[in-house]
């Protein structure tokens, strides 16, 4: 690849006027413009990282802040709510990775389904809630859980199961899975299309062999379907592994209340609180640095993993 | 139906997965419809009685009231113009760099593909991107809305898998008639990848209305906030609303309570997804798996 590049250049330097038509000029007009708002928009952000090095409040510029070298990386590592945190984002993380198991199995009970057009419309009414945003599932989940107006609360109130209202959006103990169960109930059905594809494309063959010798439904299941979709799974959980610290800013700012606030201060919520509720910017920077270095890193090992054992890259 | 022959075993099996498919069905939609029939609901019945399957003393009144509240109409206008412009200006500066980045005559091709996608995997965080959005003096204005998102190198890449796969003689027959790269990109190209175009622009556009994080970060001018921000400032402040307009005494005497009130803002958000849902849904497959293909 290389020489081939510094040949065309040396031919391109060569024969400049050959080389700078009136195409290529056209060409690099239409691109620069994109091209400037990705530098602006994608990089420009990543040069705010230099505030992690300087004593910087919001409002100030940053002339007038005092440069502190490694200073808030080591105030950001000896945060004593950090190991909580980290906890916290990890434990939902993973309770959010259950959701690959269950779409994968949503996928191949619905393929199973008789009724083509009862199962196109599980298929399209399952990924509605894809759609919406965090506020609108917040409203849904008050609609539904609310102690005083909730539709449980009520229903159990009156046929006299419970005497006092529940209340699952306040609940400590339970915070971790109520959050994980609602981020599921937004994403299976979305996550369930990509496996219901790979199941598609199983050569139908296998299957007609397979009746031939006389396998059940579930030896069909195990033996061709989910062979068949296992190197989907294993990109996509390899994928999550990459986002395994980033589970998002919206779900928790929208769910978080006092009673579960020690449950539900994930990294993304925590470098929010860090930055702009407290203003220290610098720690909160420092956060998001180390963030993007390890996921980066998950990345790569998730990456290097995928090649030993599916024998193919996932970027 | 009687070319085909199941046995007992299959019936109670198809008929067990049905069950099971329709009670996860009830579970993506019912809370949909829970909240669709409470703002149909008159808010005394509803406080009354538990409201679970239809409308109980059906009105309209919630939205009327609703509609009046201060802020909603302009949010409305705010979010539907975000939605627009910001889906057009992505699609263009999105369809116009795939083009470009397709062309191998492209000076530094290759540099600027590989900066476009290192970008994938760098992300700034919060507070780095709020400060150099301030830095750019985007904080209360509409540009913060519609110029972040203007290159998603994901579409570009999306988009330029597409164009790859557009027959290169159709361009090469327009070359000869003298055609540059901006005719071919707009005659051609752009008419040509309508199919990945509409799939990335309903993405962008679901994208744009459920959008609220720059909202509630960098606006502070109320005229600029958006339907998903009053919505989130409606649902904190719901007991407060709902008695300003129990005091402001309307004609009818009508009294809309606290729950009421957000179950209907919360329509008022979530029907125009619904109502594009259906056309967005003929996309969404082939959209994922183009994503797929990528990934």
């Amino acid at each position: 690849m290389k020489p081939q590049v510094s040949i065309s250049e040396s031919i391109a330097f060569n024969n400049k006027r050959r080389y700078w038509t009136v195409g290529r000029f056209t060409l690099l007009g239409m691109a620069l413009p994109s091209f400037i708002f990705l530098l602006l928009f994608a990089y420009g952000p990543i040069f705010g990282w230099i505030y992690a090095f300087f004593d910087y409040r919001i409002g100030m510029r940053l002339s007038q802040a005092e440069f502190m070298g490694l200073h808030y990386f080591r105030i950001a590592f000896s945060d004593p709510d950090i190991l909580r945190v980290l906890l916290n984002t990890l434990a939902i993380s993973f309770l959010g990775l259950l959701s690959l198991p269950l779409a994968a199995l949503f996928a191949i009970f619905l393929s199973e389904m008789k009724w083509k057009k009862y199962q196109k419309f599980v298929q399209t009414a399952s990924t509605l809630p894809h759609f919406i945003s965090w506020i609108i599932v917040f409203s849904l989940s008050f609609a539904l859980f609310s102690p005083e107006s909730g539709l449980m609360n009520r229903i159990l109130l009156q046929i006299g199961i419970i005497d006092t209202p529940l209340n699952p959006m306040a609940n400590n103990q339970w915070a971790w899975f109520f959050q994980a169960a609602l981020f599921i109930w937004k994403g299976l059905g979305y996550s369930a299309i990509i496996f219901f594809a790979a199941i598609a494309s199983i050569d139908r063959e296998l299957h007609e062999a397979a009746d031939v010798d006389g396998a059940g439904r579930y030896m069909k299941i195990w033996h061709i379907t989910v062979p068949g979709m296992m190197p989907t799974f294993i990109v996509l959980l390899l994928l999550n592994i990459g986002s395994l610290l980033s589970n998002g800013f919206e779900q928790y700012y929208v769910f978080m209340n006092p009673l579960v606030q020690s449950k539900l201060e994930v990294l993304d919520y925590y470098v929010y609180k860090v930055g702009l509720a407290l203003n220290d910017v610098p720690v909160a920077t420092a956060f998001s640095i180390l963030k993007t270095i390890i996921s980066i890193c998950l990345l790569l090992g998730a990456n290097l993993l995928s090649r030993k054992i599916a024998d193919r890259g996932i970027l | 139906m009687a070319t085909m022959k199941l046995g007992w075993r299959e019936w109670v099996f198809q008929i067990a997965n049905l069950i099971v498919f329709t009670l996860l069905l009830l579970i993506c939609l019912y809370p949909f419809y829970f909240i669709l029939i409470q703002s149909f609901s008159d808010p005394i019945e509803s406080s009354r009685n538990i409201v679970a399957l239809y409308p109980l003393g059906f009105t309209l009144q919630n939205y009327v009231e609703v509609f009046a509240l201060p802020g909603l109409a302009l949010a409305f206008i705010i979010s539907v113009l975000r939605t627009v412009l910001g889906t057009v200006i992505s699609l263009f500066f999105s369809s116009i760099f795939a083009y470009t980045l397709m062309k191998k005559e492209l000076p530094g091709r290759k540099i600027l593909y590989r900066i476009s996608i290192l970008s994938m995997y760098l992300n700034a965080g919060l507070i780095p991107w709020y400060i150099v959005m301030r830095n750019y003096h985007l904080n209360d204005t509409f540009l913060l809305y519609v110029l972040p998102g203007a290159v998603s190198v994901f579409n570009v890449i999306l988009i330029k898998t597409f164009m790859e796969n557009v027959p290169s003689a159709l361009e090469e027959s327009a070359r000869m008639d003298g055609a540059g790269y901006w005719t071919i990109y707009s005659r051609i190209m752009m008419p040509l990848s309508i199919p990945v175009l509409a799939a990335v622009a309903v993405f962008t556009a679901v994208g744009q209305w459920n959008t609220w994080m720059d909202n509630l970060l960098l606006i502070n001018n109320n005229k600029l906030n958006t339907l998903q921000y009053i919505l989130l400032q409606y649902l904190n402040q719901a007991e407060m609303i709902a008695a300003q307009v129990k005091e402001g005494g309307n004609a009818a005497g009508y009294q809309i309570s606290p729950f009421s009130l957000r179950m209907t803002v919360t329509m008022v958000v979530t029907i125009p997804v619904l109502l594009v849902y259906p056309i967005i849904q003929r996309y969404f497959v082939s959209g994922i798996m183009l994503g797929a293909v990528k990934g």
